[in-house]
């Protein structure tokens, strides 16, 4: 279908860019690389928008390294993050979910501000973000705000960006020494949403689990992540499955869902395990 | 001043080598300002959700969904289609290879298919098949002819990389 949209403006940068939205009486939305808005529009899953196009914000684009942290604008493309040799080097969960998104055509437009401010419930990058404890940065006519991940997803394509707010930057962590970093997922066709899908951070002796695709939110799986950092996959492994309530849809059942969590994080234990070897 | 164009966007783009200057709905897709406003129907509009892959053209270098980028978004960008990518012989081995494994039946997603191939082979010097049938997922064919595609694109890449070394 065609999009049905309800304006359009090009933001010449970011103090624009929040006078445009604030100025769209509610009806703003922000569009960046527009690979799961323009797709929404399409669908008429949203109608009536007027698109503040913030493409050309140049404040939020490229990924600094700050000492302790990388700093990510929210602009810069999957396609660019999956070749970062920052993100490579400091944050390899992130170039390796690149892989799992959607295709090539998509990941050239798409951007990792984007998916996190949607926050689809089956996307890589919001659990990546949660594994890794990243903290976004957002800014309003008001000011700025930076949120820790734990607090930033809410529910199904719901965050903690209130109205008239734009996430401008993603603050991560530097993998510590010896830091293994892994994302497994299982799809019914490659590119395609997960049905389940895992994320596993081990820093320090410490274990970070975020699952996406089995709720409304990525989550961290708490009693499972204290069970690996006790060294007890199998007990990791019940743990996960009785903390999780996933969905039941045309695509897989929710036991399914829960199997696969199930196997995911044996396959992804395995994985780290191997390549620590 | 209410800088909230409700309707009509002004773009100033190269399409093909060309400047093009146009005043676009908001909500046009950038396949449909090619196809209708400019006449170039070699990608085509299909699923319109980004799926399918039949629409996929280069902007400013990558290729892109033409059904999920606005007309709107092209300003100051340098599009190519099928049609410019054929003119200036950047994809006639692809195209022969393409004719002569039969690698098309209706050809109906073959500029897509093209074009992203093209992509792929600009950055990649030897991809594997697995890498020629990862890349071209995102590109539907109902006609099944993946084997025959994924066959003339792995020849141009052969053949490409041969020059190369030669």
């Amino acid at each position: 279908m065609k999009a049905a949209v309800g304006g359009y403006a090009r933001a010449r940068d970011l103090r624009h860019a929040l006078e445009l939205l604030s100025s769209a009486d509610g009806a703003g939305r922000v569009l960046a690389g527009g690979q799961s808005l323009v797709a929404a529009l399409n669908m008429r899953l949203t109608t009536g928008d007027v698109l503040v196009d913030i493409a050309s914000l140049d404040e939020c684009r490229g990924v600094v390294d700050e000492g302790e942290t990388l700093r990510i604008g929210a602009l810069t493309r999957h396609a660019e993050i999956g070749r970062d040799p920052l993100i490579r080097t400091h944050a390899p969960l992130l170039a390796d979910a690149v892989g799992h998104i959607a295709h090539a055509a998509i990941r050239n437009r798409g951007t990792i501000g984007g998916a996190i401010a949607h926050a689809d419930p089956a996307a890589e990058f919001p659990a990546c973000a949660l594994a890794l404890g990243a903290v976004m940065h957002v800014e309003g006519l008001g000011g700025r705000r930076s949120i820790p991940a734990e607090a930033f997803f809410r529910d199904t394509f719901e965050t903690a960006l209130a109205d008239g707010e734009i996430l401008t930057e993603i603050s991560v962590p530097k993998a510590a020494a010896g830091e293994a970093q892994a994302i497994e997922e299982v799809a019914r066709r490659s590119g395609d949403y997960a049905l389940a899908g895992l994320c596993l951070v081990r820093r320090e002796g410490r274990h970070r689990i975020a699952l996406f695709s089995v709720g409304p939110k990525p989550t961290l799986a708490a009693g499972a992540m204290a069970a690996l950092d006790g060294g007890d996959v199998e007990a990791a492994v019940a743990a996960l499955t009785d903390e999780i309530d996933p969905p039941s849809d045309t695509q897989a059942s929710g036991a399914y869902r829960r199997h696969l969590a199930g196997v995911l994080l044996r396959r992804v234990v395995a994985r780290i395990e191997g390549e620590a070897r | 001043m209410n800088e909230i164009v409700r309707d009509r966007i002004d773009v100033a783009l190269t399409v093909n080598g060309e400047p093009v200057e146009a005043r676009v709905p908001a909500g046009q897709h950038l396949i449909d300002f090619l196809r209708l406003e400019l006449g170039l129907t070699g990608a085509h509009a299909s699923c319109e959700h980004g799926v399918c892959g039949a629409c996929t053209v280069r902007v400013n270098g990558d290729a892109v969904r033409g059904c999920l980028m606005l007309a709107a978004q092209a300003d100051g960008a340098e599009v190519w289609t099928v049609e410019g990518l054929t003119d200036t012989g950047e994809i006639a081995d692809l195209q022969e290879a393409f004719v002569a494994r039969n690698a098309l039946q209706c050809g109906f997603c073959t500029p897509g298919m093209l074009v992203a191939a093209q992509e792929l082979l600009a950055r990649e010097d030897a991809p594997s098949r697995a890498e020629i049938r990862e890349h071209l997922s995102g590109n539907y064919c109902r006609c099944t002819g993946y084997e025959a595609i994924v066959d003339a694109v792995e020849t141009v890449a052969t053949a490409r990389a041969g020059k190369g070394g030669a």
